[in-house]
């Protein structure tokens, strides 16, 4: 962004009023090239997010799926590239843009990020205080049904972040992230941590609630198992760039040595006879 | 489409007919809430059965299902007879799951009695106190052993740990200390001037800051301005470390926290306040000095002279006496509430406050029994 652009984009009003959550893609990466520390992270990565699916990303420890996942939801600034979220261009530099899109996207992080300070139904009304207004009455009606809906006990409403176990964080997160019903969900590696019954659990729990609510979600992962059961499609990074796209088949069938030691090493064995 | 239309209704006979309109999403959930509330019939009202079309609404998401759910029970539950038709069929899903949600009753949402609460917390606190002098008195006790361990093993001794310590609380300390002190010289020998003016004994300004200088004002100071910068230091750094549970990553390994964390910290607050509390001394009677002879009319000599004449060692003793033990208790005041802390940014913010006013009341408590302690035994 040129100096010009940004003072330009000071003066900006021509933010729609609403974001068109009817578009056939979700989310749109181009050409998005990120710098860490002066080491070249992401080299041109560019993929496609259809709306209404559940698209995995998965990439070697370091290969800067973490750095992919801040720079789309706006942490880290792209030396290069563009994102698109339902065809507007979400850029730091376009701050009514960027509460549009905010406002209809929700964000799980890898260990919760619950407010520490505050109780679990405060958490979860949090997004809802902020862009809605509401009466008293329906914030706790609806934080109520949230709660509920990610599998908690009402028992959890009035517990604070440090009174819950790794399972219970997850799912309070999830439902924070889910409070404004938004169009995309963004998933930080969701099930890590969690023991394989309640990762079980939260793979079933995403599935459903993608389907009731009509939601596209991208998730970061290394869980094989959550990639064979959730995901429609599979996006795998390695050297800066998205090297391979497409459903689990087109995985398994791969001949790329990375792609066959992923998911045909010894410890796909469970989720391929799915 | 106006902004009421998301729902209206027509009463016909014992029947209210609603037909729905419009989004009932997030975005509309306020004003569509009071229109939920108005359409409501009254219990053992004219209406007996209600009726909502939602054929025409366009969007649908968790708060319009959830205020469709409310009016249908809030309905029911006032015994009319309540149904829904033409509900579009891709709503039918997120409608019976906000439905099922209602299946497990919501907890009460609990009932605050201010004044018990009051009572409640002024116990607590006092049942704090207690628990506080027992966790001092743990420590100190667990100090003292890794002492006598260290003494018994000199080798086992972080020593370049210590003096990293040295260096962060008193090198470091000495330019803010030399500041302060010297500020404080400089205004009680101004406020001394002034009114012993009156009486033409300005000279005895040198009496009084000298004597309140070397036993008392100078060890205080120095050691409120260490309790704020390093007292606080040490409770915030031992309570991160114990919030990313690198405490217990130290005890499993084999070692002593105490040995390998406290010790040291309360070494180095020992060794380094004596010495700070000395130069601030210092600095507090140049700043003494210099107004006297600029404001005071006395000169230099005149205020060394009559200084040498009235503070004697005996003076200056009793403060660096008190030194080393403030130090030990805000040292291990600041220890205990760091290890204290619980999970929550929260805590590490309560325990740090707690650390900072707790060694400055011990400080100040402990100053109060040394005046008893030095005048009986006449010093």
């Amino acid at each position: 962004m040129s100096i010009t652009d940004n003072v330009l984009s000071l003066f900006e009003d021509e933010a729609p009023a609403t974001l068109d959550i009817s578009q056939d893609i979700a989310l749109r990466v181009r050409n998005l090239h990120v710098n860490f520390r002066r080491q070249k992270v992401l080299k041109g990565v560019n993929f496609d997010v259809k709306r209404g699916e559940v698209l995995g990303f998965v990439g070697a420890s370091g290969a800067g799926k973490s750095v992919l996942l801040r720079t789309m939801i706006g942490l880290i600034q792209p030396s290069e590239g563009t994102i698109e979220v339902f065809g507007q261009e979400f850029s730091r530099a376009k701050e009514l843009r960027e509460q549009l899109i905010e406002r209809h996207w929700g964000i799980l992080f890898q260990h919760g990020a619950l407010f520490s300070a505050l109780t679990v139904r405060q958490n979860v009304q949090f997004p809802m205080r902020e862009y809605l207004k509401l009466s008293p009455r329906l914030l706790d009606e609806i934080a109520a049904a949230k709660l509920k809906m990610v599998g908690l006990p009402p028992e959890a409403l009035n517990k604070m972040p440090s009174e819950l176990s790794g399972g219970m964080i997850k799912r309070v997160a999830l439902a924070r992230a889910l409070a404004l019903d938004p169009a995309i969900v963004f998933l930080d590696e969701p099930t890590s941590g969690l023991d394989p019954i309640s990762a079980g659990e939260f793979d079933n729990l995403i599935r459903t609630l993608q389907r009731t609510l009509g939601l596209t979600v991208f998730m970061v992962t290394h869980d094989l198992d959550s990639l064979h059961s959730v995901c429609d499609r599979i996006a795998v990074l390695a050297d800066g760039k998205v090297i391979a796209a497409g459903p689990m088949s087109t995985m398994l069938a791969s001949e790329h040595p990375w792609l066959k030691a992923y998911f045909r090493g010894k410890r796909g064995r469970v989720g391929a006879t799915m | 489409m106006s902004v009421n239309a998301l729902l209206t209704g027509r009463v016909s006979g014992e029947r209210l007919e609603l037909v729905a309109a419009g989004d009932w999403t997030a975005d509309r959930a306020n004003e569509l809430e009071k229109q939920v509330i108005r359409a409501t019939p009254v219990p053992k009202g004219p209406v007996t059965s209600l009726r909502i079309n939602m054929q025409g609404v366009a969007k649908l998401d968790t708060y319009g299902a959830w205020l469709l759910e409310r009016l249908l029970r809030g309905s029911q539950e006032s015994g009319i007879q309540a149904d829904v038709v033409g509900l579009p069929e891709q709503f039918r899903v997120i409608v019976d799951t906000v439905h099922q949600t209602t299946e497990v009753p919501n907890p009460e949402r609990v009932r605050r009695n201010y004044i018990g609460d009051w009572f409640e917390t002024v116990g607590e606190n006092i049942v704090d106190v207690g628990r506080s002098a027992a966790l001092f008195a743990q420590m100190l006790g667990a100090v003292a052993v890794a002492w006598l361990r260290v003494l018994w093993r000199p080798r086992s001794f972080r020593f370049t740990s210590m003096v990293n310590q040295i260096d962060l609380v008193g090198w470091r300390a000495v330019p803010i200390i030399l500041l302060i002190t010297f500020l404080i010289g400089a205004i009680l020998a101004q406020q001394g001037i002034f009114h012993f003016r009156k009486f033409g004994a300005d000279v005895f300004v040198v009496d009084m800051v000298g004597i309140l200088v070397l036993r008392e004002v100078g060890v205080l100071i120095v050691c409120i301005m260490v309790a704020g910068r390093s007292g606080s230091a040490y409770t915030a750094e031992l309570g991160s470390m114990k919030m990313r549970e690198e405490i217990d990553a130290l005890q499993t390994m084999g070692f002593n926290p105490i040995s390998v964390l406290v010790l040291p910290r309360i070494i180095a607050l020992v060794i380094a306040v004596p010495m700070l509390t000395f130069l601030g001394e210092m600095s507090a009677l140049y700043g003494a000095g210099l107004v006297a002879s600029l404001y005071g009319n006395i000169q230099p000599e005149v205020f060394l002279q009559r200084l040498r004449e009235v503070i004697s060692l005996d003076h200056f003793m009793v403060g660096m006496i008190k030194a080393p033990f403030m130090a030990l208790v805000i040292g291990i005041v600041a220890c205990v509430r760091g290890l204290e802390t619980k999970g929550s940014a929260e805590s590490l913010g309560l325990q740090t406050t707690n650390a900072v006013v707790q060694s400055i009341f011990l400080v100040i408590v402990l100053d109060g029994v040394f005046a008893v302690f030095f005048a009986a035994i006449d010093k």
